[in-house]
């Protein structure tokens, strides 16, 4: 017996909810399949959902769906051992409708998203691992599952099974990831009272901060860490290319160890309890690591087309949008009765041509430059950390002699002109 | 200065919900590599949840903590571990993040 729908999308994450969501409202026949016991068991991250993308797909969700607090602030810490420069924007503008982002737990709000695609009529099945795509004539055709009996078709499916993407990997759309193509997070949920968590990052009631880490808060490899407030948790956490973990010895947990004992840390988390630790990888090999998208009767959606933007950590965001153009061109395949790689195409197109595939390449090289000059997080921070401690420090010397003292400290006029040499670097990765 | 104090992984392990299933997911491939060409064992150090543990002679592959994150597939430089997902409804249960 074989069960034939319009579409099976793999994987209950941003990605595969937000196409299935898409399918279902326009009354197509779709398979939503989720390997974990829930959707959401096994999805991690930070915890920063982006409204506007969310919106696209369920307006006003802020009205019902589980969300943690409205970010209000966000600050990005350049720290050292004993030490932070921060920068940051706090604006009140972010703390009403329509919001800017959200921070989240993904158990609840996957569970509750992947609800509403339920409810549009998608069908959703848990604990079920896709083992491979069938794939008859050069096309993919449906999946097989570890069910019983468990071959399914379709005309289209989807692959929104994550950063792994063995799917499209099997169907060789892309080889192996490198470990510098991925990163590794660890995070920890901390328990903490309401009232404290509001009273330690300055905030009244539904209002939210976040705060992104650099420097020494990987021990100066490429890497970065935060800290966002949720209604009384606390999610911190640290991530850096597995290469560079690979390449420093270091043990993923104990680099979270060493963050949360961190001075500029430690009185943040004073007192919290953690009640869950989690692992997860992190696509950041950017646009030169995306697969093919499109094939014969299969798209390739989300983290499995490592649709991140590490620099600014987006990700959700771009699995959404990424979820919804994929529904788009199902929905024009089904309408010219023609699901070859020709016409789904068009996600292809409708994706770069977005702000997904802009952003994707302009931080083309991003990552891969500061995986190359580790100097940025190793040398430069601290050398910014010394120069605001020499700069704020009365000792009775004049600024100018301040001034001259930091700029001495850079080192020698080859050291000065390397300096120069990585800013303009730097922007030019960045630009 | 407060008090200084480290979490284990077995600490932060115990912090998870597994529903490990009876057969492991993940595989050694060839145990003379990781015996005879594998000096480094560096499996062993950025697993996040320390599920490989060299024991003398071979490698222990503790699968029932896994957190299914697929660093020891892209990691090991003998791409010697087969790497499958647990069974449908298996392995790890996140429940808040």
């Amino acid at each position: 017996m074989s069960e034939k729908f319009d579409v099976i999308v793999v994987g209950a994450g941003p990605a595969g909810i937000s196409c299935a969501y898409e399918l279902a409202k326009a009354g197509v026949n779709v398979l939503l399949i989720e390997r974990g016991e829930y959707p959401g068991s096994k999805n991690v991250m930070g915890g920063v959902l982006y409204r506007k993308m969310m919106e696209d797909v369920i307006p006003e969700f802020w009205k019902e769906a589980p969300l943690e607090r409205p970010i209000v602030e966000q600050r990005f810490m350049m720290m050292d051992k004993e030490s932070a420069v921060t920068v940051g924007y706090k604006g009140m503008e972010w703390g009403q409708e329509p919001y800017n982002n959200f921070t989240v737990l993904r158990a609840k709000f996957d569970q509750w998203f992947a609800g509403k695609a339920v409810e549009q009529g998608a069908l959703l099945v848990n604990e079920t691992v896709v083992l491979e795509c069938i794939v008859e004539n050069g096309k993919v055709v449906g999946v097989r599952t570890d069910r019983p009996d468990g071959d399914l078709y379709a005309d289209v499916v989807v692959l929104a099974d994550g950063v792994n993407s063995l799917l499209a990997k099997s169907l060789g759309f892309h080889k192996e990831f490198r470990p510098d193509e991925v990163a590794l997070a660890t995070m920890e949920i901390i328990k903490l009272d309401k009232k404290t968590i509001e009273d330690r990052f300055n905030l009244e009631e539904n209002q939210g901060t976040t705060i992104e880490l650099f420097g020494d808060a990987t021990k100066g490899i490429l890497g970065t860490g935060f800290l966002y407030t949720n209604k009384d948790t606390l999610s911190l956490g640290v991530g850096s290319l597995l290469s560079g973990l690979i390449k420093h010895k270091i043990k993923p947990y104990e680099l979270l160890e060493y963050v949360k004992n961190h001075p500029m840390i430690r009185p943040y988390i004073a007192g919290g309890e953690p009640v869950e630790y989690l692992a997860h990888m992190i696509p950041e090999g950017g646009y030169k690591s995306m697969p093919k998208v499109a094939g014969n009767g299969v798209l390739v959606v989300g983290d499995a087309a490592q649709l991140v933007n590490a620099i600014h950590r987006e990700g959700s965001n771009l699995a959404m949008k990424s979820g919804q153009f994929a529904a788009e061109a199902v929905l024009l395949a089904k309408e010219r009765d023609d699901y070859s790689e020709a016409t789904l195409n068009h996600y292809k197109t409708r994706l770069m041509s977005s702000f997904v595939g802009q952003d994707m390449k302009k931080y083309k090289d991003s990552t891969h430059h500061f995986d190359k000059f580790p100097q940025y997080f190793d040398k430069y921070i601290p050398m910014v950390n010394k120069a605001a401690s020499q700069m704020f420090t009365v000792d009775g010397s004049s600024k100018w002699e301040k001034q001259k003292k930091i700029w001495r400290d850079v080192g020698t006029a080859g050291e000065k002109f390397k300096l120069a040499r990585d800013a303009y670097r730097a922007w030019k990765v960045m630009k | 200065m407060s008090e200084k104090k480290c979490q284990s992984i077995e600490e932060k392990q115990y912090l998870v919900r597994f529903n490990a299933d009876t057969k492991s997911h993940l595989t050694v491939m060839d145990a003379d590599v990781c015996l005879n060409h594998c000096p480094d064992k560096i499996c062993t150090i950025f697993c996040p949840a320390e599920v490989y543990k060299w024991e003398e002679i071979r490698m222990h592959v503790g699968y029932e903590g896994c957190h299914e994150c697929g660093s020891c597939r892209i990691g090991c430089p003998h791409q010697n571990i087969k790497w499958e997902y647990p069974k449908g409804g298996h392995g790890i249960v996140f429940r808040l993040g």
